[in-house]
């Protein structure tokens, strides 16, 4: 039934970002001029997005060969709902955070931004590919671009900080996918002769669970940018990066790929129903659980905002892998629908933690008190955000939320259910204390200086995204349809 | 187009002979003539490779002496693609050498040029003959001038050289007994004959012997782990444009003759079957790939860890070639390619690097990347093969040998791999990191900080070359099934599966 059609657009959306690296570092003494360029490639990306729903949507695969690269074995493009709908969630969520980007560079005066700007729009190119991506090759080709075209943008800053942070970074990606991806997929490949996803998995008569059971755990943890303990602690490091890079790179792009291929993995490499033959279903379902749970409980301890916020990605990355370890259509449907309702919510609160950062210079959540009636925007902002990102109505969060419940049960793995519910209880209980301190909490000493919202460039985008945040619970299209025509039904 | 192969050895040879001549008279011309030389070399060579991939494995007669009396040029796609290797690199590298050569030898740019052309005549006749004692005489011609060559260095560089000439000449007599010793069992030199004969003598300890004797001339050569003392020092002291060139050539030329050895002189049979040495050299390999890369990790002098890392290098060749299946064979002979490439363009980086700053040590790469963003460029896309990123070649090369490393299951080789790609990773990231984020110089505060530092790249005939040889690593790594598929799998021996 599925036929496929072959096409440049996807080369031309993964192209379109990489080649606007060129005016942007051109223009770099006309910063108008530049940002002109990265919203430019933007929009068009996005254009060219939306050309690709409607044949997608009637089941037709577009695909695109680069090169072959080894025998039987090429670079190829190949675009499926899942693909489309992450590359949708990436390139939408590019437009509000480069004009957050604007607001925040220029108002903290930050250095090298030509640099930042370039290294941004490739790493667009490089999620854009990985969404695309019709092999594990592929898949791994822009995975180590992605990796290595975002280390400037950690390590940013330049100081020494940074630079642990960033060559931490680089050490955790890079050693587990080097040490652990490659292995895997030479060892997928000697096995099966292929690497191309298949709904039905391409491990088709294997005797050999262990075997499988010690690939899995090298996929699983190769791709550290999901944050699966114990590969997790980048993340919290990376947040020495400036906050619209920790925005969407370390709540959309680059954790999202990493949640991305583990998916990818599950149902294209192993399928579902491999997983559930073999019970290896119960191995991804315990480690992703145990990640939920440790990492809430950490994010409860830590007074950086945005070290609380990253715990808290770790968490929430991990029920994406959790519901895809549930080996059932409504929990894999849940799972990818949460990279979406997930990457609204969480950008939200990274945008509002810069936000409160630029306008008020504070980081650590004790100084925060009494900072929602001065900023009634980006608190307000920021409770969606959270209620997102706890699970409930009206937020875009409770729909996969709920999904990923029904999974649980309809799966058989009912103890999972107590996991996610006790996780949500405890995302309460790390997010509503800050909410409620800033409207609510009178700080001890006021602040000689009046505190007002941050700049428009700034305030602007996290409304929209709170917004959409919102709206995604009412109307989750296109989003809902490409996750159960991913599901198949 | 019957006289190709030889003409491949005639041009280089020939611009030796004018300029030791005209070189006393005018110096300027020295390095155009090289380039016109070598040009006519690598395109013979390309020729070639397009005439043996179309139409089959080509036998040149020298002198119309029929083979097994006379000596015979063989050329199959093997040793087309290393010709084709040898002499663009030399050619890269003889541009490039222009500005190098006027500043660290200015009044001996004459010898130089001889030196350097016939060098690379010596290893293009090492990979295109037939003959095993022909061989032996190119080797020594390729050893000699390296020594001179080398020898040219400054500070410690005749320690060096000294070291090397008794280490090189050892290995060559080890090669010259074993090829005694074969000759005086089968009473030819030929090496397509000395194979058909071998197998009939497979009982006979002389021919062990022999084996025993040519492995260790090659692993002296090639610098495999234990007896990789002389490298280093040899390679770090020599000049500029000596060490981009023989730092890539010398070593894949001699892997190259051990390929020859095993699967031409003796057979896949012999080498597997008949002797049980595998598990002790893979041990070898193994132990050179990591001693190798934790030598690169102690070395400050990052044109010394670049040596290092040819030893390592080495190892993976090695391994490959002792894998015994096919894709070990085809990774070996694939990353010959991509490894001379690759080491061709680190140490034309970090000759750059000399060349503006007088030395290459990791903090001369302080920021590099803003004065010398295309030179750093080029190391990145150098940096990322060497770790093994793909789209580069040397991710290709690595999954070959993983692979073969999978199917014979010799899994502490394909550890050893991995983890060398490791720790390539942490040294080409800690200098990206010290020329990306460092500042210039920590002494002399620049008054402009805030704007970007005046931009003093190295002049565009060094820049040319490099960048060649880095896009030459993308465009091998995009092209490799078309490589392997053509080049490599025709010529894979027999016997491997």
């Amino acid at each position: 039934m599925t036929q496929a059609v072959t096409s440049f657009t996807p080369v031309a959306i993964v192209l379109i970002s990489a080649l606007a690296v060129i005016p942007i570092s051109l223009s770099g003494r006309k910063p108008n001029l530049r940002e002109f360029w990265t919203f430019l490639a933007g929009f068009m990306k996005l254009a060219l997005l939306y050309t690709l729903l409607d044949p997608v949507m009637h089941g037709i695969r577009v695909e695109w060969e680069l090169c072959q690269v080894l025998p039987g074995l090429s670079l190829q493009f190949r675009v499926d709902s899942f693909g489309l709908l992450f590359a949708f969630v990436a390139c939408t969520l590019w437009i509000p955070t480069s004009l957050y980007c604007i607001g925040y560079m220029r108002g903290l005066n930050e250095h090298a931004q030509t640099r930042f700007f370039a290294c941004f729009a490739l790493a667009l190119s490089a999620t854009a590919g990985v969404a695309f991506a019709g092999n594990l090759l592929t898949l791994y080709v822009f995975y180590e671009i992605l990796s290595l075209s975002t280390f400037p943008l950690v390590a940013h800053h330049q100081d020494s900080e940074a630079r642990t942070g960033g060559r931490k970074y680089l050490t955790y990606l890079l050693g587990t996918s080097i040490g652990f991806v490659l292995p895997a997929m030479i060892i997928t490949y000697q096995m099966t002769g292929t690497l191309e996803f298949s709904s039905l998995g391409i491990f088709s008569d294997v005797t050999k669970p262990g075997s499988l059971l010690v690939l899995l755990l090298l996929f699983l943890f190769g791709f550290a940018k999901s944050g699966l303990m114990p590969f997790h602690s980048w993340l919290p490091g990376a947040m020495v990066a400036p906050t619209p890079v920790s925005a969407l790179l370390h709540a959309v792009a680059v954790v999202k790929v990493g949640v991305f291929c583990n998916l990818r993995v599950i149902t294209g490499v192993f399928g579902i129903e491999l997983l559930s033959d073999t019970s290896l279903d119960n191995v991804i379902c315990v480690i992703a659980g145990i990640t939920v749970i440790l990492s809430s409980l950490i994010a409860l301890t830590q007074d950086n905002l945005k070290r609380r916020l990253a715990f808290s990605t770790v968490g929430q990355l991990s029920y994406i892998i959790l519901g895809a370890g549930l080996a059932e259509s409504y929990g894999v449907k849940g799972a990818m629908l949460h990279i979406c309702m997930h990457a609204f919510g969480k950008i939200t609160l990274f945008m509002c933690a810069g936000a409160i950062f630029v306008a008020t210079g504070k980081k650590y959540i004790s100084q925060m008190v009494g900072l929602g009636r001065r900023m009634p925007f980006t608190f307000g902002a920021f409770l969606i955000g959270s209620l997102s990102v706890i699970g409930l109505p009206p937020a875009g969060g409770f729909i996969s939320k709920w999904l990923l419940l029904t999974g649980t049960i309809e799966s058989g793995h009912w103890y999972m259910m107590l996991v996610l519910l006790g996780s949500s209880l405890l995302n309460a209980a790390y997010f509503f204390p800050i909410i409620y301190q800033a409207f609510f909490g009178t700080a001890k000493e006021e602040d000689a200086v009046a505190i007002q919202e941050a700049p428009l460039a700034c305030t602007l985008p996290l409304c929209f995204t709170a917004l959409a945040s919102i709206v995604l619970f009412f109307f989750p299209e296109p989003f809902f349809s490409l996750a159960t025509l991913a599901v198949g039904g | 187009m019957d006289q190709l192969p030889i003409l491949i050895i005639v041009f280089p040879l020939f611009t030796a002979f004018a300029l030791t001549l005209l070189g006393w008279f005018r110096p300027a011309v020295c390095q155009p003539l090289t380039v016109v030389g070598l040009l006519g070399s690598s395109l013979s060579a390309i020729a070639t490779l397009a005439q043996v991939v179309n139409s089959g494995p080509i036998s040149y007669h020298l002198g119309g002496w029929a083979p097994p009396f006379g000596i015979e040029y063989r050329v199959d796609a093997l040793n087309a693609m290393v010709l084709m290797m040898v002499s663009s690199v030399a050619l890269l590298v003889a541009v490039y050498a222009r500005k190098p050569v006027q500043k660290e030898l200015g009044g001996k740019i004459s010898n130089f040029y001889t030196l350097f052309i016939l060098l690379v005549t010596g290893l293009l006749g090492i990979t295109i003959t037939g003959d095993a004692f022909n061989l032996y005489v190119l080797l020594e011609i390729a050893a000699l001038t390296s020594y001179a060559l080398i020898a040219l260095g400054r500070g410690r560089a005749y320690m060096a050289t000294f070291n090397y000439v008794i280490l090189g000449t050892v290995g060559a007599c080890f090669y010259l007994l074993g090829v005694g010793f074969l000759l005086i069992k089968t009473g030819t030199l030929n090496m397509v004959d000395i194979g058909s004969i071998v197998p009939s003598l497979s009982g006979s300890r002389a021919i062990l012997v022999a084996f025993a004797f040519l492995m260790m001339g090659c692993w002296l050569k090639m610098a495999l782990f234990p007896f990789h003392g002389w490298l280093p020092n040899a390679y770090t002291n020599a000049p500029t444009a000596v060490s981009c060139l023989v730092a890539p050539l010398m070593t894949k030329v001699s892997v190259y003759v051990m390929l020859r050895i095993m699967f031409t002189m003796y057979s896949v049979d012999w080498v597997f079957s008949v002797i049980t040495w595998k598990p002790l050299v893979m041990a070898l390999a193994v132990i050179a790939i990591l001693m190798g890369s934790c030598f690169a990790l102690a070395q400050r002098n990052i044109k010394r860890m670049l040596t290092y890392l040819i030893v390592a290098e080495i190892g993976y060749m090695v391994g490959g070639a002792w894998l015994g299946n096919a894709s070990g064979y085809i990774g070996a002979s694939y990353h010959i390619l991509a490894d001379g490439l690759m080491t061709v363009c680190l140490f034309m980086v970090v000759g750059s690097i000399v060349y503006k700053r007088g030395r290459a040590h990791i903090e001369d790469f302080k920021g590099a990347f803003s004065t010398m963003p295309w030179t750093m460029g080029a190391f990145i896309l150098g940096a990322l093969s060497m770790i093994g990123v793909p789209p580069t070649c040397g991710f290709f090369s690595k999954w070959y040998l993983l692979s073969g490393a999978y199917q014979s299951g010799d899994y502490a080789f394909g550890v050893a791999l991995l983890l060398s790609s490791l720790i390539n990773a942490v040294l080409f990231i800690r200098i990206v990191e010290t020329a990306f984020f460092s500042a210039t110089s920590d002494e002399e505060p620049d008054p402009h900080s805030h704007q970007e530092t005046c931009y003093a790249d190295s002049p565009p005939s060094m820049l040319l070359p490099l960048w060649a040889s880095a896009l030459a690593l993308l465009a091998m790594g995009l092209y490799s099934s078309e490589i392997v598929t053509r080049w490599i799998q025709p010529v894979i021996p027999g016997g491997l599966l």
